[in-house]
C-alpha cells in the first residue's frame, strides 16, 4: 500500500502537475481553507490526543501554520525565480544564475507533540517548491493522524500529497521506497535509522531532532520576568516541546529565588491545583509517563512532584541542586520536570554546555551584554533566544534546525522552500566571443596560458583597499595635472 | 606515527580551544595555503604529470589556477561571510528585538579527495573548511601517489599541524577512519562508495556532502554553428582525457546534425592534437591499468560504429579520442559513466525524444545544450533536472565561484565553490535577542488563557500580505 502511494505520487509528479506556480498557490490556499474550516475538529482531536487546551491549539499550531502559508503564497514567484550570480571576464556576456527546481517526491514524517504544525509546515514548503509529498503523521497522536488522513485528500490533490498512516512497520516499509528527500522530526535514535535507510538510495535528509536545551540565568537579571518567561516555555504542552528549556544553569546564590519565581508564576498560570486547570496538558501516553516518573526517582521535588497515572498527569515539577550525573541530566526530558544545576560562574556554565552534545536551542538570561556575547561566541546550538525562550522559532526569517546530534538541515519560511529545492547552477553562454575562447584550446603555449589565467579571475574589478587608495590618488594626481596644464598651456 | 584516533583527538582538542574561530587565524591559514600552491607550482605540475600524464596547461588551468582563484575569492570575502546576517525580516512583535543569523564552525571535518583532479578536489573543500573556522582531516586519493605524497609533505609545512592533518591510505584505512565521529564529511567520488560513507555517517548523525557523477548528456540541436560547437565539445570532452565528473558523457542529436558534426569533430581533433594524438603533448593518459581495461572492455562490447579514433596502447594507458555513432540505449557504453576519451553519439528524431531519454536515467551532474535557439535551451532546462547546466559550452560553469557546484539525486547532495563552500562547512544559527520591554504585551500569551487575549494575539500576529515576515506567538 505504501509502495503504491509513492508510485502514484511519482507518476503525478513526472506528469508535471505541480510544476506551474498557479497550481502550487491553489493547493496552498486550499490547505489554508482546511485549517480555517476545520479548526474545531482539529482542536478536538488535539484534546483527545494530548489534552491540549483550546487556546494552545491556535497559538502553537495553527497561527504559525497560517502565517507560513500566507508567506509562501505571497512570495512564491520571487522564491521560484532564477537568482543571478556574479560573473567574471570569461563569462561577462553570458547569463549566470541559480534556478531553484523541485526535487521530486519527498517524504515528511511528522511528530506527535505538535502533530499539525510539525507535519504541515514542512508540507507547505514542499508544495511551494513544486514537489509531490508523502505525509506520514505520527501514530502516537492517533486522533490527529486519523483526522489528517480524512481531511487532506478532501482539500489537496490526492495523488500528489497522499497521507500514509501506520506504526513502525508501515514507516519502515515507506523508508524502503526511494524518495528525493526525507524530512523527519523526532528523536535521534529513529533519526539515525531514517538516515541509514535514506543512505541506500543516496537520498538527502533533513532531521529535526532534539537534545537538552540549556537555560543559563545570570545573577545580573530581572528574575521575576525571567522566571515567568521560562515557566511559560517549559510547561506549555506539558514540557513536550523540542525547544523547551530542558534544564536551568545558575549560580547557587540565586537558586532559591529562581525556584520562588517559578513557584509564584505557576500559581498565576495554573492556580493551586494544575490538575484541574483547563490550560495544563497531559503526557502523551503511558510509556512516556513511566519514563518521566523513573527520571524523578530518588529526587525530592522542590515544587510539584505529584502525579496521577490514570490521567497521565504530572504536576509542574522543579528539582534543585541536581548533580550532573543524575538520570535527569542524561537524556532529553521532554516533560514537565525542570532540574536546576548549579554552576560557579559563566565559565563553568559554558564549559558544562560544551561538554555535552550540541543542543537544538540555547537560552541565556542576562542584562549584561558581555555575558550574552560570550555565551553566543563560545557555544553552539541549533538556535538561540536571549532573554526569553522558544521565540526564535516564531520568526520565519530565521532558519530553524539543529546541529550535530540535534539535527541537520533547516526550515521555516523561505528556508523550507530552499530545503526542498535543488539549486541548479546555470550558465548560458553565447557562441559569440569565440576569439576569447581560443586561448583555452590545444595546442598550448605560455602566452595562451597567461591570458586564460587573467580571464578567469574573479571578482572582475579589484575592490581591495590598496587598489582603492591607488585609484583615488591617481585620480587626484591626474586631475591636478590636468588643471595645472590647462592653467599653464594657453598662456 | 600517530594513529588515526590520536590525530582526530588532537584536532578536536584544538577546535575546542577556539583557536580557529578568529578571522585573523583563518586569514593566515588561507594565506599560507596560497603560498603553498604558489611556491610549489612546478612540484605540483610534476606530480600531476607523473600520476595522470597531465599536460602542464591542464594542470595550471584546472588544478592550480582554480585553487588560487577560490583562495583569492575566499580571502577577499571572508569578513563579509563571517558577519552575522542582520538583514532578515522582522515583524510587529519582534521590532524591538535583535534578530540575526550567525555562521558558526562545525568542528572537525573529513575531506576525501578523488583521483581525477587530485589537487583541487581536495584543496577547494579545504579552503571552504578553513574559511568556515573548522579543523580538517584530508584523505587524498591513494591512486595518485605522487600527488598524495606531495600533499602529505607540504600541508604540515605550511598549515597549522594542530588544525589540519593529512591521513594517507587505501580502502581499509578509509573504512576505519569513517568509524570515528566527524562534524561533516565531504566526499568526491563514486556512488558505490558514497553509500557506504552515508551508512558510516548515519550512526553519528554526521551531515555529508557528496560530489558524485553520472552520465552528463549533451544536446546539439536546432540552428547551431557546428564548427564552434565542435570545438567547445571536444575541449570539454577530452580535457583530462575525459576523466572529468562534468565531461559531456554522450551526445544527443538528429541524424542531420550528426552528419555535419563528424567532419567538424575530425577537423577540431586534428587542430588540437595533430594527426597522431598519441604523440601530442596536450593529451593525458588513463589513470590506472584497471580503468584502461574498463574502458577498453566497454569499447569492445559496444555495438556502435567507431568513426573517429579507436586506437589504444596498453603500455602507457593511452586511448585516442574516439567517437562512435549508431549507439543505442542498451549499448555497453550507455550503462555507466564513461569517464574516458570515448564519445558516443545517439541519434534522436526530436527534442522530446531526447528529453524523455534523459528523464528515464538518473539525474546527471551536468547537462549541456548547444543551440542558437533560445526555445531549445529553455525547453531542455524546464523539462530536465541536473546538478548544473551549461548552454553552448562544457565544464566552464564550474569555474564561476558564484555558482554552487554540486549534484542532485544520484549525482550527489550539497554543493560548494566560493560562498557555497563556506555555507556547507558552517552552521547557520538563528538568534533572537529579546528586549526586556514589552513584558505587558507578553502577558497576552500566558495562562490562564482567555478568548480576549487570544483575540488580540491573533490580530497582532496574523501575517499581512505586505509585511515582511510572520510571527506566530507574541
Amino acid at each position: 500500500m505504501e509502495k503504491q502511494a509513492v508510485q502514484r505520487a511519482r507518476e503525478a509528479f513526472l506528469a508535471g502537475r505541480p510544476r506551474p506556480l498557479e497550481f502550487r498557490v491553489q493547493q496552498l490556499k486550499s490547505l489554508q481553507r482546511m485549517i480555517t474550516d476545520r479548526q474545531g475538529e482539529i482542536a478536538t482531536a488535539l484534546k483527545q490526543d494530548i489534552n491540549r487546551s483550546q487556546y494552545d491549539t491556535p497559538l502553537f499550531e495553527l497561527i504559525g501554520l497560517e502565517n507560513e502559508i500566507s508567506l509562501a503564497v505571497s512570495k512564491l514567484a520571487q522564491w521560484a525565480a532564477p537568482r543571478p550570480v556574479e560573473r567574471n571576464l570569461l563569462t561577462i556576456s553570458d547569463q549566470a544564475y541559480i534556478q531553484p527546481e523541485p526535487l521530486g517526491v519527498v517524504l515528511i514524517i511528522g511528530a506527535w507533540n505538535y502533530p499539525w504544525a510539525l507535519t504541515l509546515q514542512p508540507l507547505v514548503g514542499a508544495i511551494a517548491a513544486g514537489n509531490a509529498a508523502v505525509v506520514k503523521p505520527s501514530e502516537l497522536s492517533e486522533y490527529s493522524a486519523s483526522l489528517l488522513k480524512a481531511l487532506l485528500p478532501r482539500y489537496l490533490d490526492q495523488e500528489l500529497y497522499p497521507v500514509v498512516c501506520g506504526g513502525v512497520s508501515e514507516t519502515q516499509e515507506l523508508l524502503r521506497q526511494r524518495f528525493d528527500h526525507v524530512f523527519y522530526t523526532g528523536n535521534s535514535t529513529v533519526g539515525k535509522l531514517v538516515m541509514e535507510a535514506a543512505a541506500r538510495h543516496l537520498t538527502p535528509v533533513t532531521l529535526e531532532l532534539g537534545g537538552k536545551s540549556p537555560c543559563y540565568i545570570d545573577k545580573d537579571v530581572d528574575l521575576r520576568v525571567a522566571c515567568r518567561r521560562i515557566t511559560w516555555g517549559k510547561f506549555v504542552n506539558c514540557g513536550q516541546t523540542c525547544i523547551a528549556p530542558d534544564y536551568i544553569l545558575c549560580e547557587p546564590s540565586i537558586q532559591n529565588r529562581v525556584v520562588e519565581g517559578i513557584r509564584q508564576t505557576l500559581l498565576e498560570f495554573y492556580g493551586p491545583d494544575p490538575k484541574s486547570s483547563p490550560d495544563y496538558s497531559r503526557i502523551i501516553n503511558q510509556r512516556h509517563f513511566n519514563r518521566l516518573m523513573t527520571l524523578l526517582e530518588g529526587y525530592t521535588a522542590t515544587v510539584g512532584g505529584q502525579s496521577d497515572s490514570s490521567q497521565r498527569y504530572i504536576a509542574p515539577t522543579v528539582v534543585k541542586d541536581v548533580p550532573p550525573q543524575a538520570r535527569l541530566m542524561q537524556e532529553e526530558i521532554f516533560g514537565p520536570l525542570l532540574p536546576i544545576v548549579t554552576v560557579s560562574d559563566i565559565d563553568d556554565a559554558i564549559h558544562f554546555i560544551n561538554e555535552r552534545e550540541k543542543p537544538l536551542a540555547l537560552y541565556v538570561f542576562s542584562s549584561n551584554k558581555k555575558v550574552i556575547r560570550r555565551m553566543l561566541a563560545e557555544t553552539t546550538s541549533g538556535g538561540v533566544t536571549v532573554n526569553d525562550v522558544i521565540m526564535h522559532y516564531t520568526l520565519n526569517s530565521l532558519p530553524f534546525g539543529g546541529v550535530g546530534q540535534s539535527g541537520t538541515g533547516r526550515y521555516h519560511g523561505k528556508h523550507t522552500f530552499d530545503q526542498f529545492s535543488h539549486h541548479r547552477a546555470c550558465l548560458v553562454k553565447s557562441l559569440g566571443m569565440e576569439d576569447v575562447n581560443m586561448v583555452r584550446y590545444p595546442p598550448q603555449n605560455r602566452q595562451k596560458a597567461r591570458r586564460v589565467r587573467l580571464a578567469m579571475r574573479t571578482p572582475l574589478v579589484d575592490f581591495s583597499r590598496k587598489t582603492y587608495i591607488w585609484a583615488v590618488t591617481a585620480t587626484v594626481f591626474a586631475f591636478g595635472l590636468f588643471v595645472t596644464l590647462t592653467a599653464i598651456l594657453p598662456s | 606515527m600517530a594513529s588515526q584516533s590520536e590525530v582526530i583527538d588532537r584536532l578536536r582538542a584544538t577546535f575546542r580551544s577556539g583557536v580557529t574561530f578568529p578571522e585573523q587565524f583563518r586569514m593566515t591559514q588561507l594565506q599560507n595555503l596560497l603560498s603553498l600552491v604558489e611556491e610549489n607550482e612546478q612540484l605540483i605540475q610534476d606530480a600531476l604529470h607523473k600520476d595522470l600524464h597531465k599536460p602542464k596547461f591542464e594542470s595550471v588551468l584546472s588544478e592550480i589556477q582554480i585553487t588560487l582563484n577560490d583562495l583569492y575569492f575566499a580571502m577577499e570575502n571572508l569578513r563579509t561571510w563571517m558577519q552575522p546576517e542582520y538583514n532578515i525580516g522582522k515583524n510587529l512583535a519582534t521590532r524591538m528585538d535583535d534578530c540575526f543569523i550567525r555562521r558558526e564552525p562545525l568542528g572537525v571535518v573529513l575531506i576525501i579527495g578523488a583521483w581525477n583532479y587530485p589537487l583541487h578536489l581536495i584543496l577547494l573543500p579545504l579552503v571552504a573548511a578553513i574559511a568556515a573556522g573548522n579543523c580538517a582531516i584530508l584523505k587524498p586519493s591513494e591512486i595518485c601517489q605522487a600527488t598524495e605524497q606531495l600533499l602529505a609533505e607540504l600541508i604540515p609545512k605550511y598549515l597549522s599541524q594542530d588544525c589540519y592533518a593529512v591521513l594517507c591510505g587505501g580502502a581499509e584505512d578509509t573504512k576505519s577512519l569513517l568509524k570515528n565521529k566527524f562534524d561533516h564529511i565531504f566526499y568526491t567520488g563514486s556512488q558505490v562508495v558514497a553509500r557506504s560513507i552515508l551508512l558510516a555517517a548515519a550512526p553519528h548523525l554526521t551531515p555529508v556532502t557528496l560530489e558524485l557523477g553520472g552520465k552528463s548528456p549533451c544536446f546539439i540541436y536546432g540552428h547551431i554553428d557546428i564548427q564552434k560547437a565542435a570545438k567547445r565539445l571536444c575541449w570539454s570532452k577530452f580535457f583530462n582525457t575525459g576523466q572529468s565528473c562534468v565531461a559531456p558523457d554522450y551526445v544527443l542529436c538528429t541524424a542531420q546534425t550528426r552528419d555535419a558534426l563528424l567532419p567538424a569533430l575530425r577537423e577540431t581533433l586534428r587542430t588540437f592534437y595533430g594527426p597522431d594524438p598519441g604523440a601530442s603533448l596536450d593529451i593525458g593518459r588513463i589513470v590506472t591499468p584497471r580503468h584502461w581495461r574498463r574502458l577498453m572492455d566497454m569499447l569492445e562490447k559496444s555495438k556502435g560504429k567507431v568513426v573517429i579514433g579507436g586506437e589504444s596502447r596498453e603500455e602507457d594507458r593511452y586511448i585516442a579520442p574516439t567517437v562512435l555513432v549508431d549507439v543505442q540505449e542498451s549499448d555497453a557504453l550507455m550503462q555507466e559513466e564513461i569517464f574516458g576519451p570515448i564519445l558516443p553519439i545517439l541519434t534522436i528524431e526530436s527534442l522530446e525524444e531526447g528529453i524523455d531519454y534523459i528523464n528515464r536515467q538518473e539525474k546527471p551532474l551536468a547537462l549541456y545544450v548547444f543551440s542558437d535557439e533560445t526555445s531549445v535551451v529553455t525547453t531542455v532546462l524546464n523539462n530536465t533536472s541536473s546538478g548544473g547546466f551549461c548552454g553552448n559550452d562544457g565544464i566552464v560553469h564550474m569555474a564561476l565561484p558564484g555558482l554552487p557546484f554540486g549534484g542532485v539525486g544520484a549525482s550527489g547532495m550539497g554543493s560548494y565553490h566560493g560562498r557555497w563552500g563556506f555555507e556547507t562547512f558552517s552552521h547557520r544559527r538563528g538568534c533572537m535577542n529579546r528586549s526586556w520591554l514589552l513584558e505587558r504585551v507578553n502577558v497576552l500569551r500566558y495562562p490562564p488563557y482567555s478568548d480576549y487575549n487570544l483575540g488580540w494575539l491573533r490580530w497582532a500576529t496574523t501575517f499581512k500580505k505586505n509585511s515582511w515576515g510572520g510571527c506566530s506567538v507574541m
